[in-house]
């Protein structure tokens, strides 16, 4: 079994040798086809045998609904609002992941602390603050980010959903008074801050404006090395 | 007499820390309607009692779905938000604010669950230092039985019981709170933390704490808006200080 590390500091009373399994990332904003390739992801990983397991953000028994109500009435402030989602996160990460990974499954996870640093760097936290805030999770074996361009994700987004959402769109940051503008210039400051995070957390780039097939079988091929390494291990 | 500030903002901010039963709570109680009394302005903030983080904290409490990660961390976010949303905006404005309870509460109990203490104090980075922080030291012993004497059984959480140190609650409680005791010990010198005698009379720690409050801030340069538009209005002439404060040799 491939053991697992934390970037910096250890979770307390977890034992990370006990940890096998895989991790793997998939990052990329909304209707960057994220979901998707996550689904395609997992029933082939379970075709060949592999025990799945998949968590996402906002998704904790403990705050989600509470973040959820929270973010409603918009009265977070953007710190507030980091420590909620960190919450969610260790929450997530103890109860789920290292269950599944300490049970030799593949976790799948729809986004992870990636995100979560650059949206709140895009609301002015410092990174000096949010690593360390992060800095017990789980160094994945692969995060790989969905690099889809604004007008893609915009298109895909009024397609699908027929009208912009008011945090993808980066409304509580007062970018611009419309919501198209807000929008286009939210997308821009995402990229801006995810981009120092690529190399400093090794996270490969995959071009998200091809087709869904095209982008699975690039993850399917990416994935099929890690894999490699962990069953012959 | 007025001293500078480390957060360098107008208002002042005093804080108590302390073990469950040492008394801080019905010490800063009564530090908080002196300074009323006193015709200062004051704001009172307490640990744990934002309504938009209380709810999933409760929830958390109650069906144990807490580690000693999210325990901290759910604390950290009623810490922002009530540090964001009151206590930063009213240092800046000018009040004196009091807390029941601090960041030092995190470091104390979270380092005896586990976490890690230089993740803890990055963690809670942004919060500036109090100009006072009372610790209310006292044994073990005497805050069960305070606890005790007032409600039974020490709580869950209170006993440490999420760690497993114990089968009974107020052993747990002792090996515990004895641990967080340790934790407090070692910062008086990092913080510089006040150390109060908690087994003393009531009456004597508060007066020793009037005394010191005033010895540090110059009470008159923090006076309630609210009580001057009274005054004004009503032609009463404002509270005259002196007679209320503590003279040099502690009398009332």
């Amino acid at each position: 079994m491939v053991s697992h590390q934390s970037y910096r500091h250890s979770i307390p009373g977890i034992d990370m040798e006990e940890l096998g399994g895989l991790l793997i990332v998939v990052e990329g904003p909304d209707s960057s086809g994220r979901s998707t390739q996550i689904w395609l992801l997992s029933r082939w990983l379970e075709q060949q045998g592999f025990a799945v397991e998949q968590m996402g953000l906002k998704r904790s028994k403990l705050v989600a609904n509470e973040l959820e109500q929270a973010k409603n009435g918009n009265v977070m402030s953007p710190r507030t609002m980091a420590l909620f989602y960190a919450t969610d996160f260790y929450d997530q990460l103890e109860n789920r992941i290292l269950p599944a990974l300490r049970a030799g499954s593949v976790v799948l996870a729809d986004r992870y602390i990636y995100t979560l640093m650059a949206r709140d760097m895009a609301r002015g936290a410092p990174y000096e603050w949010l690593e360390p805030l992060y800095s017990m999770s789980v160094v994945p074996d692969a995060v790989y980010l969905l690099d889809t361009s604004a007008e893609n994700i915009l298109d895909r987004t009024l397609s699908s959903r027929g009208q912009l959402d008011y945090w993808e769109s980066g409304m509580d940051l007062g970018l611009a008074r419309d919501w198209f503008q807000s929008f286009m210039l939210y997308q821009e400051a995402m990229r801006k801050h995810f981009e120092p995070l690529m190399t400093r957390f090794s996270i490969e780039r995959i071009d998200g404006d091809r087709s869904i097939l095209d982008v699975h079988e690039d993850l399917k091929s990416r994935i099929g090395g890690v894999l490699t390494g962990f069953s012959t291990s | 007499m007025n001293r500078s500030s480390g957060h360098g903002m107008p208002g002042r901010l005093i804080a108590v820390e302390g073990v469950d039963g040492s008394g801080k709570s019905t010490q800063i109680d009564l530090l908080h309607k002196w300074l009323v009394g006193l015709g200062c302005r004051v704001f009172f903030s307490e640990w744990n009692s934002s309504p938009l983080v209380m709810e999933a904290t409760k929830k958390g409490k109650r069906r144990l779905l807490l580690t000693p990660t999210t325990f901290c961390l759910i604390h950290a976010t009623d810490f922002a938000d009530r540090y964001e949303r009151q206590i930063l905006p009213m240092l800046r404005a000018g009040y004196i604010v009091l807390c029941d309870r601090y960041v030092y509460t995190s470091y104390a109990r979270d380092k005896a669950r586990g976490c890690d203490p230089e993740w803890l104090r990055e963690v809670y980075g942004f919060a500036q230092p109090p100009d006072i922080t009372f610790w209310y030291h006292v044994p073990v012993e005497v805050a069960l039985d305070r606890l005790t004497k007032s409600r039974k059984e020490p709580n869950y959480f209170e006993a440490g019981m999420d760690l497993g140190l114990s089968l009974d609650l107020r052993e747990g409680f002792r090996i515990f709170q004895d641990r967080i005791t340790r934790n407090y010990a070692e910062m008086v010198d990092e913080f510089g933390f006040v150390s109060m005698d908690a087994t003393l009379p009531i009456h004597q720690q508060q007066q020793a704490a009037r005394k010191l409050v005033q010895e540090r801030i110059e009470l008159s340069a923090y006076p309630s808006q609210i009580e001057h538009v009274v005054h004004d209005q009503y032609g009463i002439p404002p509270p005259v200080f002196e007679e209320d404060l503590i003279d040099a040799e502690g009398e009332w």
